[in-house]
């Protein structure tokens, strides 16, 4: 039998050991013994718990292009559970990967995917565990590489410390090339630091080791430069341009346990034609690249037959504007119906299309329709570019009800830029004229009460998008929106039907922090977690107390980087990666977003945002090629 | 394979059966699922060899053997599919609810032996007329005689057999007939103490007409044939 790094006393005391003991359907063993041609051991981190971390579909597909190399074996590790990792440090056991069982310490890289920011306390959690020093400065020549990816590595500051080097972009591209470096460097006799010092020069790759950043005495950024002259001062995001043939999983790991996205996960394009101003995904994929019909169902086929699913999912930002996503859904629900496969929709807008399609593959008594207005009064919607109106919705709504559907989820911000009283009451307004557009069918077509359920959470400004120079709020201003919201639903005729829940305040202000944050703020997560956070990401273990005394300790002005609205020429932390999108297109952005002046999608008008230098996807859809 | 639970195991067969491509009836519906039952689900830390599911068919593979097969190349080796039969026409759908009675072996875990010599004070144990346990649920707790639920036993260099009730009318957790003799001989109890596999799984062929009372074992494997 395949050993387990833990034993059976330790994985019987602990919750869903099957989180622990890999050998999954699918997942990857190779041999390290005499004569194995594995030269790379990767350790491929998601920082939460296996069911979130292996919900993900970013990581599988590096974790198959990985392993697609004879030379690489990747395994995966994720954090574990608060009841694990007691023990893990009572009896001081090393963290370890899950197919191989041993120590991570002693691989060649750690790559800890970063896909939001309250999950930071974390990533110093799989290094503690995995007992290598927190600081890459402390590490030595045979301590593992530590390198970050993912959304929030595109403002890498709060982390930077931690790590060794930084992935900037989309995986697909340099990770070869990083490899193979790393293999003439081992075969040369060549140090960690020369190591990194060649890897810094492989575009997207950040190594913050080798810059220097000085501030004002206003503690605004004064330069940003790197140490040495053959260093590049600006890291280019890496893009994927033919989404078509890119390496995609086709023998998903099929999980002995339940997980949150237990399903196969066709990711149909990349990027977003919309823009809206708040949203950090809409800039940093930008352009739009979409994979072929074919393609998809390729993937779809191997995947279902490789996995034995019972369940295949859509992905993309907005999966209406696929191009083909007619003759898509229809090949899937004719394919796969007959074998009893679910087909889930998320993220489509609502029309009748769409909801044909839901007609056929969901049980319309119990499903419900969801609507992401993000903003309650038509003209916020203006402000963040969000192109849905009141005329939309309702209109849905009402198709949706004569179909059979009574369920509504609404989705908004609160907090927005320009955001007024008025703005947030009409929130209650839109969902009160939904409910009323339900009542006005006549009695004994309708299928009972209407249930409207309103969720609000609150805004965080973002690097990367218009509003990355929007002050935040203090804390008790973002309850007192929520009870604008609150007191409204209540005022109206239809309260019976209309369910009002909202977020934390406090947790938005630390994501905030994180967001834009700089090189300063790791000393306030390192103190944290020193101090016992964790998880922060989950409710049960939020402590914001520990939060607001790990500033305090450090000295950190947290409202320095939240409630301070930006000038237009400030230098950011994250200035110094370029995303295609340029600096002056966000400015632009920003002014419009003040004058409620909404910017056509990519597919109506080019908007000149620069993502066009990638001279592929949706820039270049119906025209010719630019040369 | 121990430490998935048995919602697990399901879940697991079902992926399972869809790769290796046998063509199972469904039950009708917007979510349909495989029409399968398990005889007795195995508590988290026990192994076994011999666990038995009734599974119903749209149409049959073409062997017992070409099922076996392609079951154990879709699936881990951890969890081998040892035999396929077709149970008769009447029985089907029943087979399952048949359970009388299952062979359980337990070992004490490496480093969790007690000090003293134990073997000899088993013939006691089991010589007693009534073995009295509490026995807790989620709801209450209540005293039960067990004796009448061990049908057989022995022990032979460490390793203790045990044949015990199972099913739904009575069934008979192995580790709390161990827990009981450790308690009552003065051992200390441990949550860790024993590895416990389960090597068989009865239906009761006398069960229909029968006296109550009257046992004939037969393995679950036997109320169908290979094809």
């Amino acid at each position: 039998m395949r050993k387990l790094a833990l034993s059976d006393e330790i994985l019987l005391s602990v919750e869903k050991p099957a989180r622990y003991i890999g050998n999954e359907i699918n997942a990857v063993m190779k041999d390290t013994g005499e004569g194995s041609e594995v030269a790379i051991r990767f350790a491929m981190c998601f920082p939460d718990v296996y069911e979130i971390g292996m919900s993900h579909l970013g990581a599988h597909i590096l974790y198959s292009m990985f392993n697609s190399r004879k030379d690489v074996w990747c395994e995966r590790v994720y954090s574990p559970w608060v009841d694990l990792d007691k023990i893990m440090r009572e009896q001081n056991l090393p963290l370890f990967a899950l197919e191989s069982q041993d120590p991570i310490r002693e691989f060649d890289f750690i790559g800890i995917t970063l896909q939001y920011e309250m999950c930071y306390t974390n990533v110093l959690q799989i290094l503690d565990l995995a007992q290598i020093p927190l600081f890459a400065r402390d590490r030595g020549e045979s301590d593992p590489l530590v390198i970050g990816g993912g959304p929030c590595a595109y403002n890498p500051e709060p982390l930077a410390p931690f790590f060794d080097l930084f992935y900037i972009g989309e995986g697909e591209t340099v990770y070869d090339t990083l490899f193979d470096r790393y293999l003439e460097c081992k075969k040369s006799g060549g140090s960690r630091a020369e190591f990194l010092h060649q890897a810094a020069k492989i575009p997207g790759i950040y190594v913050p080791s080798l810059y220097e950043v000085t501030y004002k005495e206003d503690g605004t950024i004064a330069s940003f430069q790197p140490l040495e002259p053959d260093i590049p001062s600006v890291i280019e995001k890496q893009v994927v341009m033919d989404m078509t043939h890119a390496p995609y999983p086709e023998k998903p790991i099929v999980p002995y346990m339940q997980i949150t996205q237990d399903r196969v996960v066709l990711e149909i394009q990349r990027g977003c034609i919309r823009g809206c101003r708040f949203c950090q995904a809409g800039m940093i994929y930008r352009p739009l690249r979409e994979r072929s019909l074919e393609c998809l169902k390729e993937h779809a086929g191997r995947m279902l037959s490789a996995s034995g699913q019972e369940e295949i999912s859509l992905s993309s930002l907005s999966s209406s504007d696929y191009s083909d996503l007619k003759g898509l859904v229809n090949w899937l629900i004719e394919e796969y119906g007959p074998q009893n496969v679910n087909i889930s929709l998320p993220s489509l807008r609502i029309d009748a299309f769409s909801l044909d399609v839901m007609s056929k593959v969901q049980d319309v008594r119990k499903s419900s329709l969801t609507f992401s207005p993000e903003a309650g009064s038509q003209r916020m919607r203006d402000v963040i570019n969000k192109g849905l109106t009141e005329e939309d919705i309702l209109q849905g709504a009402g198709e949706a009800f004569h179909g059979g559907w009574n369920r509504v989820k609404l989705y908004f911000m609160l907090g927005l830029p320009y955001e007024t009283e008025e703005d947030r009451q009409k929130i209650a307004h839109l969902a009160d004229r939904i409910a009323r557009c339900y009542y006005a069918i006549p009695k004994e077509e309708r299928n009972g009460k209407c249930q409207i359920t309103i969720s609000t959470s609150f805004f965080v400004p973002k690097p990367f998008t218009p509003f990355q120079w929007a002050a935040m709020h203090p804390v008790d201003h973002y309850l007192g929106f929520a009870k604008t919201v609150n007191h409204e639903v209540k005022e109206m005729l239809n309260h019976k039907s209309i369910r009002y829940n909202w977020h934390q305040a406090d947790v938005t202000l630390l994501e905030g922090v994180f967001a834009r944050g700089d090189r300063r703020v790791a000393d306030v997560i390192l103190d944290a977690y020193r101090h016992g956070a964790l998880y922060d990401a989950w409710t049960e273990f939020w402590n914001y107390d520990r939060w607001l005394d790990a500033f305090a300790r450090t000295g950190v002005d947290m409202d320095f980087y939240t409630l301070r609205e930006r000038r237009e020429d400030e230098i950011f932390p994250w200035d110094f990666i370029r995303i295609g999108v340029t600096k002056e297109f966000l400015k632009r952005e920003w002014k419009r977003a003040k004058d409620g002046v909404v910017t056509p999608n990519c597919r109506q008008n080019c908007g000149g945002c620069g993502a066009r230098c990638y001279g592929g996807g949706v820039c270049v859809e119906g025209k010719n090629p630019v040369l | 394979m121990k430490f998935i639970g048995h919602l697990d195991v399901m879940r697991y067969f079902q992926k399972s059966i869809r790769r290796a491509g046998l063509d199972v009836a469904y039950s009708e519906g917007f979510n349909p699922h495989m029409i399968m039952s398990f005889a007795s689900p195995l508590g988290i830390g026990l192994t076994s060899d011999a666990e038995y599911m009734d599974l119903e068919f749209r149409s049959l593979p073409e062997s017992s053997k070409a099922a076996v097969d392609a079951l154990n190349r879709a699936g881990t080796e951890e969890m081998a599919v040892t035999g396929f039969v077709q149970i008769p026409d009447g029985k089907a759908n029943k087979a399952m609810t048949l359970v009388a009675a299952a062979d359980y072996t337990l070992r004490f875990r490496n480093g969790h032996e007690p000090k003293t010599e134990w073997e000899s004070g088993l013939a006691d144990y089991f010589a007693w007329e009534t073995i009295t346990v509490l026995k807790k649920t989620k709801h209450s707790e209540k005293e039960v005689n067990i004796r009448p639920m061990i049908y057989d036993w022995s022990v032979d260099s460490g390793t203790v057999f045990l044949k015990l009730a199972a099913g739904s009318v009575e069934n008979l957790k192995p580790g709390l007939v161990m827990d009981a003799f450790l308690e009552q001989t003065g051992l200390e109890r441990d949550p860790f103490a024993f590895e416990i596999n389960r090597c068989e799984i009865y239906a009761n062929s006398a069960a229909d007409g029968a006296n109550a009372g009257e046992r004939n074992l037969i393995s679950l494997y036997r109320l169908g044939s290979e094809f």
